[in-house]
């Protein structure tokens, strides 16, 4: 809700930030990435392939017991990462659980991107009451707690499913709407932020000088500026995506049976915590990894951005 | 005051949008919300029935909305529907909602207790291999969702070495010890996440200041360097905090949620978890509105509280 106005005074910062921001601008170019985003990179690979590969792959049956019940996890003669409480084998529980958890927040997010980074752009361009009006409506999309605008919307499109009257969505698709439009305000305000500062630099004056529309300097010069902002809060949205799609779960509005994600593994496997805990260490460490990569590669995108935003 | 002004008629206008969408919340059942509310109902439906006149389902939605609005302010929230009859939703609410405040204001309490000496240690020594270090705890932290921590905590504090309760409520009125032994685990899971962000968010604040000519002229007056940097240091730094800690509630909220679900306590979140899987509407309608109501008021709070503090955005205002 606070909006402090960014100061209009691109020159003067650029001018305080620019020895300081070359000097280290050539030092990360040198250096390139790092171990740890290509650790970061390896894992979201893996995770990606294997949901997309997942009917190729030579896995079991995600929703048949294979092997005995709570079977422990790289011991001889079982599934390598165990089996859950009905003898489901877990990593093709968790390659299965991830596809769909990887769908729902990567079409999520491209919800918000489309819709959120048109909306950010047009109000950061347009100064007038457009704008207003749309910085009205992110701030009104932002009123109500996130996971709790999520929650209540999934619930109550999802229904009873039991009571056939009426038309239900699928239940992914509803996840996919709700979680969209959870993350449209988000990927607005900081499109909007990026949008107001590139729309004021000289190039943009130039050309409107050009006689360049609006249509084409919103496009051709303002967005390619503005995209690696967009990109690498898109990076942070998924991961956000991911851990809220495990709370809705938790709170028992997530996909249904046969179908699984890491949140309802999570919330199914949170019984056994006292006999057999890695039936819940396994998604909540598929979870986790998946969002400290997706969170660091943000960071490493937004850091890059920042240091050559300055550094022109 | 103008500036004030313009801020009450805009959350007016919040308020009556959020409202308004909760109450739409219902026509937005697939099918008649009646039956979904309520499955199982005497052979005359009259149950059902009571359910459409009392939320005006058979009238426009203006009118739902401002018959909804009228009973809210009064303080009546509606019925939850059971097959055991109905009763107030009021009554669970008033008896939730303080748990779950409670539980928010203990997390931002501790959050900010450990995360500004922490951020002015790593801003102190910024550039080392502790400053290092604590970044990367941090950023860890930030990625690992509060349900994640609730659950490795209850297994190592609760069913491995049996230190403290894995779930379960105990007021404070009845038992001061035990209400701070079964609030542990859900404050110190809705923390870590909390502390990481104040503690990136403070630290590189911090930096900037001490490079500014002020604290030079401080720490050339021979002023101590715990001085300089809780006194100087801080205090401009601590507007950048209020600001962050008034946005994080909505974070905060919804984790709650989730980490009162898991551990079971009786708040908002437990409320609204029932809700949800019992699909009382109402109920659900009912407690959301009242969340954004309460966080948009302390979000406009928060705002004013920055105007005040700060004189430059006063004046620019």
């Amino acid at each position: 809700m606070t909006t402090v106005p960014p100061e209009v005074s691109p020159l003067g910062l650029t001018l305080e930030a620019a020895p300081h921001a070359a000097a280290e601008s050539t030092a990360t170019r040198k250096k390139g990435l790092g171990i740890a985003s290509w650790l970061a990179i390896a894992w979201l690979t893996i995770m990606v392939g294997s949901a997309a590969l997942a009917d190729v792959l030579p896995l079991k049956d995600p929703n048949a017991g294979v092997a005995p019940k709570r079977f422990a996890p790289f011991q001889s003669g079982g599934p390598i990462l165990g089996a859950d409480a009905n003898g489901r084998d877990m990593l093709s529980r968790t390659i299965y659980g991830g596809r769909i958890s990887l769908i729902i927040a990567v079409c999520s997010i491209l919800v918000g991107l489309f819709i959120g980074g048109f909306l950010g752009l047009l109000a950061g361009y347009f100064r007038n009451w457009l704008g207003n009006i749309l910085v009205g409506l992110f701030d009104i999309l932002l009123a109500i707690p996130q996971l709790v605008l999520a929650l209540s919307l999934v619930s109550v499109l999802k229904g009873d499913p039991n009571i056939p009257e009426g038309f239900h969505l699928p239940i992914i698709l509803v996840l996919i709407i709700a979680l969209g439009l959870v993350s449209i305000p988000i990927l607005a305000r900081i499109t909007r932020a990026s949008t107001l500062s590139w729309s004021q630099r000289d190039f943009v004056t130039a050309a409107r000088a050009q006689g360049a529309g609006h249509g084409r300097i919103l496009f051709r010069e303002v967005l390619p500026n503005v995209a690696p902002a967009m990109f690498s809060i898109t990076l942070l949205g998924m991961a956000i995506a991911i851990v809220a799609e495990g709370g809705l779960a938790i709170l028992g509005v997530s996909v249904e049976p046969p179908q699984s994600t890491w949140g309802t593994m999570i919330a199914t496997g949170k019984s056994e915590l006292d006999g057999a805990p890695f039936i819940l260490w396994i998604p909540i460490a598929a979870v986790f990894l998946t969002a400290v990569s997706l969170n660091y590669l943000g960071d490493v995108i937004r850091d890059r951005f920042d240091v050559r935003e300055s550094a022109l | 005051m103008r500036v004030i002004g313009r801020r009450i008629i805009q959350l007016v206008v919040v308020f009556v949008v959020v409202t308004f969408f909760t109450v739409l919340l219902i026509s937005l059942v697939p099918g008649k919300p009646e039956i979904v509310v309520i499955p199982f109902d005497n052979p005359q439906h009259t149950q059902r029935a009571a359910f459409r006149k009392e939320n005006n389902l058979d009238r426009p939605l203006v009118i739902q909305w401002e018959k909804w609005a009228g009973k809210f302010v009064k303080g009546d929230f509606g019925n939850y529907y059971q097959s055991t009859g109905t009763d107030p939703v009021a009554k669970r609410i008033k008896s939730s909602a303080p748990v779950s405040a409670l539980l928010i204001l203990y997390t931002q309490v501790f959050s900010l207790a450990v995360a500004i000496p922490v951020a002015i240690w790593a801003a102190y020594k910024s550039g080392s291999r502790l400053d290092k270090l604590l970044n990367a705890t941090a950023f860890a932290f930030i990625s690992l969702p509060a349900f994640a921590v609730a659950l490795i905590l209850g297994y190592f504090l609760g069913v491995k070495y049996n230190l403290l309760p894995t779930s379960g409520y105990v007021r404070i009125t009845d038992n001061p010890v035990e209400h701070f032994k079964t609030m542990v685990i859900p404050v110190l899971s809705l923390s870590l996440g909390q502390i990481a962000v104040y503690m990136r968010l403070l630290r590189s604040d911090l930096v900037s200041t001490l490079q500014e000519d002020f604290i030079l002229m401080a720490k050339a007056k021979g002023i101590s360097n715990r001085r300089v940097l809780w006194r100087h240091a801080l205090r401009p730094s601590s507007l950048t905090l209020l600001t962050v800690a008034g946005l994080s509630i909505g974070t905060l909220i919804g984790g709650t949620l989730v980490v009162e679900v898991l551990l079971g306590i009786p708040g908002m979140g437990y409320l609204i978890g029932q809700a949800v899987l019992a699909r009382q509407y109402v109920a659900l309608q009912s407690s959301v509105a009242l969340i954004a109501i309460v966080f948009v008021l302390l979000n406009f709070l928060i705002d004013y509280l920055y105007t005040v503090l700060d004189p430059r955005i006063r004046e620019r205002t």
